[in-house]
């Protein structure tokens, strides 16, 4: 072979190290037992802190191709991917000591996390809609094993099987629409359809954005947006605590970089055909996620509609196109990452005699009975309801203000409506934290390291207006880094 | 040239008359070995199309893996299958008008269809002159080289599924005899062999 055939490896260094340490990890675990399964843990997270330094150290200021234009990694890349990886640290920590006391501790689990966070790092770098499609079979893959992780449990088999069948009908929906638009355009890379779809400035064949339209709900499906929404609340039910915590946030920013690509990219040229789709699908899933939730008494079920309303805000950015637009959908899944995984640290210390309680009026009087971790929620759900100062607002601020810009005011007045409403239930959590009358106490304590997320995440929320510039200026690089050349 | 063409219709013809047979027969053991026979005629007419790749793979894939597995499944559980298509006709209209709406939006995309106008050139990989090199040659210089990262990304996702499968369904059971070869290679005289003395005209 000849070497200038040799694909250029520099820019995968960090997937390649995540791949072969995921799977030496595994081999450890094979050959230690579940006796290894803490060991196992913690140097999956040293691995994804290692790998997370890797993506800082090759992600270029330009951008750069491998494997002939199937993987590129630029800014955009750079930024989603640290944003996934730290989703994922913060996730196989707070895993830890719940796996323990429910007596499913297993050595896979975190070898599972790193595979899907591998599968991640490829769909965010993704730039042929066959390396699309691969990296996400490879994420959602291990996120049905780890769905029905607690074998035992009716509920979690169950948000396994569902998500499982759903995905798979997702995929092909993902399959067809791919077919349609390579027998279009004759090519599977992200920068030949561009070219090949840009061109004349006709309208484009009813082919193409048939096929553009079977992507987009397949994609739809994985950043769980309505009307492709209906998983959401059973598999978060369903699937253990800390796994819903890391479905909340981590295939979530990899699938929302993915969707943000392709409709850039690709069909970047067919703004026109595409942009009144996803105003639709960001209504939808505000709507629902501002009404729907209202009724629920799950708090998991709560945090999955919830998760369905903030995608919606997420798109509002992604409807406003171009580099403002793209830069809120960054400076919005930021925050939405570090207010999540703050309101699950919390949900996962709601235990009481060593059982799991998952109601909103088991939350009831905790401003009496723990001071600390009710106070802890109340930022958080200000947050997510968007009361300014805190680091919520700011994420909505950008989406709406890009809208603006863009000439969506409608699309902005419905957000900010189905915001207010999505406050009400917000706001009646923090209600039952202080005004109800206690119930029985919480077991105590939380384990060190989830105290230490929860300090965190608390401490970003609430004094991200103080210093917001490192955030905005990242995204903003890296919005320009996408549309750049 | 007439050859061919015999062969074509024989594959087609068996292929079309076996697929409407998995769906019609009673028994559900028939209905797999009728699938298989769709299988062989379908890489039948790959051979023809001159993808001799596809069609092996399509023998040894479905039919070593898939159908035997399905054969299995079949007559490992007891399902009944009289019961599972008791409301086909019940049904029937509802199916029939859906698929006919689909049709008839298929028709509408595909009377519509433009094909880029450079679309020939941009072909990703072009298949190569079939005259000069086999098809499996073509994947395989192919496969490697050029496509090595969806090569090795379809093979981490293997090893999920694996990884997937024994998580979800290996347990230890109790009361299970487990084979120790280690414990079976071990064994000496001394602790498998007894000598006992035998009395004329009783047994042990």
């Amino acid at each position: 072979m000849n070497i200038a055939e040799i694909p250029s490896l520099t820019a995968v260094i960090p997937e390649i190290v995540l791949a072969l340490g995921s799977m030496g990890l595994l081999m450890l675990g094979v050959f230690g037992g579940d006796r290894s399964t803490g060991t196992v843990s913690w140097l999956a997270v040293a691995l994804l802190a290692v790998v997370s330094w890797l993506v800082s150290s090759v992600t270029p200021m330009e951008r750069l191709d491998a494997f002939s234009g199937m993987f590129r990694i630029d800014g955009f890349a750079g930024f989603m991917k640290q944003l996934a990886l730290l989703g994922s640290a913060l996730a196989v920590i707070m895993s830890m000591s719940f796996n323990d006391r429910e007596g499913i501790a297993r050595f896979e689990y975190p070898v599972l996390f790193l595979f899907a966070t591998l599968g991640m790092m490829m769909m965010v770098s993704a730039n042929d809609l066959i390396a699309l499609y691969v990296g996400l079979e490879l994420q959602s893959l291990s996120l049905y094993v780890v769905a029905a992780f607690r074998r035992d449990s009716i509920k979690s088999t169950e948000a396994g099987l569902k998500y499982f069948v759903l995905g798979a009908l997702s995929s092909g929906l993902l399959l067809y629409g791919a077919s349609l638009i390579y027998g279009f355009s004759g090519s599977t890379g992200f920068d030949d359809l561009a070219g090949a779809l840009g061109g004349d400035g006709k309208a484009p064949p009813i082919g193409v954005v048939v096929g553009m339209v079977f992507v987009m709900a397949a994609l739809a499906f994985k950043v769980s947006a309505a009307p492709f929404h209906m998983w959401t609340p059973d598999v978060y039910e369903g699937a253990p605590t800390p796994v819903t915590a890391f479905f909340a946030v981590a295939p979530k920013i990899a699938a929302v970089a993915l969707l943000v690509r392709v409709m850039t990219g690709p069909f970047g040229p067919l703004l026109g055909e595409w942009q009144q789709v996803v105003v639709v699908i960001s209504i939808a899933s505000m709507l629902i996620g501002a009404f729907a939730a209202i009724w629920q008494t799950n708090i998991k079920r709560l945090m999955a509609y919830s998760s369905i309303g903030h995608i919606g805000y997420a798109l509002v950015g992604l409807a406003a196109g171009g580099e403002v637009g793209v830069r809120g959908v960054l400076v919005y899944m930021a925050i939405y990452l570090f207010m999540n995984v703050g309101t699950f640290a919390v949900i996962l210390s709601m235990r009481r005699r060593g059982q799991m309680v998952e109601g909103i009026s088991d939350l009831a009087g905790l401003g009496q009975t723990d001071p600390r971790l009710a106070a802890a929620l109340a930022i958080f759900m200000f947050s997510m309801a968007g009361i300014p100062p805190l680091a919520g607002f700011f994420g909505k601020l950008y989406v709406f203000m890009a809208a603006i810009d863009a000439g969506l005011v409608a699309l902005a007045v419905i957000g900010v409506l189905s915001s207010v409403v999505s406050a009400f239930y917000y706001i009646r959590i923090v209600k039952v934290m202080y005004f109800d009358d206690p119930g029985p106490v919480f077991d105590r304590p939380l384990d060190p390291a989830t105290s230490i997320i929860l300090i965190g995440t608390g401490l970003f929320v609430l004094l991200f207006f103080v210093v917001p510039a490192p955030l905005i200026a990242g995204a903003d690089a890296a919005a320009k880094s996408l549309f750049g050349g | 040239m007439i050859v061919e063409a015999l062969a074509f219709y024989m594959f087609a013809a068996v292929a079309v008359a076996s697929g409407v047979l998995v769906v019609s027969v009673r028994n559900p053991v028939h209905s797999v070995l009728f699938l298989i026979l769709a299988f062989f005629n379908a890489a039948g007419l790959f051979v023809l199309l001159g993808a001799e790749f596809l069609a092996m793979i399509l023998v040894v894939v479905y039919v070593g893996a898939v159908a035997v597995l399905f054969l299995f499944v079949v007559m490992m559980l007891d399902i009944d299958f009289a019961a599972l298509r008791s409301g086909f006709i019940r049904y029937l209209p509802i199916g029939a008008m859906v698929g006919l709406v689909l049709l008839f939006e298929l028709a509408l995309i595909v009377g519509a269809w433009i094909t880029a106008p450079d679309a020939a050139s941009a072909f990703g990989a072009p298949s190569p002159d079939a005259a000069k090199i086999a098809n499996t040659h073509a994947l395989g210089l192919v496969l490697y080289t050029k496509y090595a990262y969806l090569f090795q990304a379809a093979g981490m996702i293997l090893l999920v599924a694996m990884v997937g499968a024994i998580v979800l369904t290996l347990r230890d059971r109790e009361g299970v005899r487990r084979q120790n070869i280690g414990e079976q290679v071990a064994r000496g005289k001394r602790n498998s062999v007894e000598v006992r003395k035998v009395r004329a005209g009783s047994g042990i």
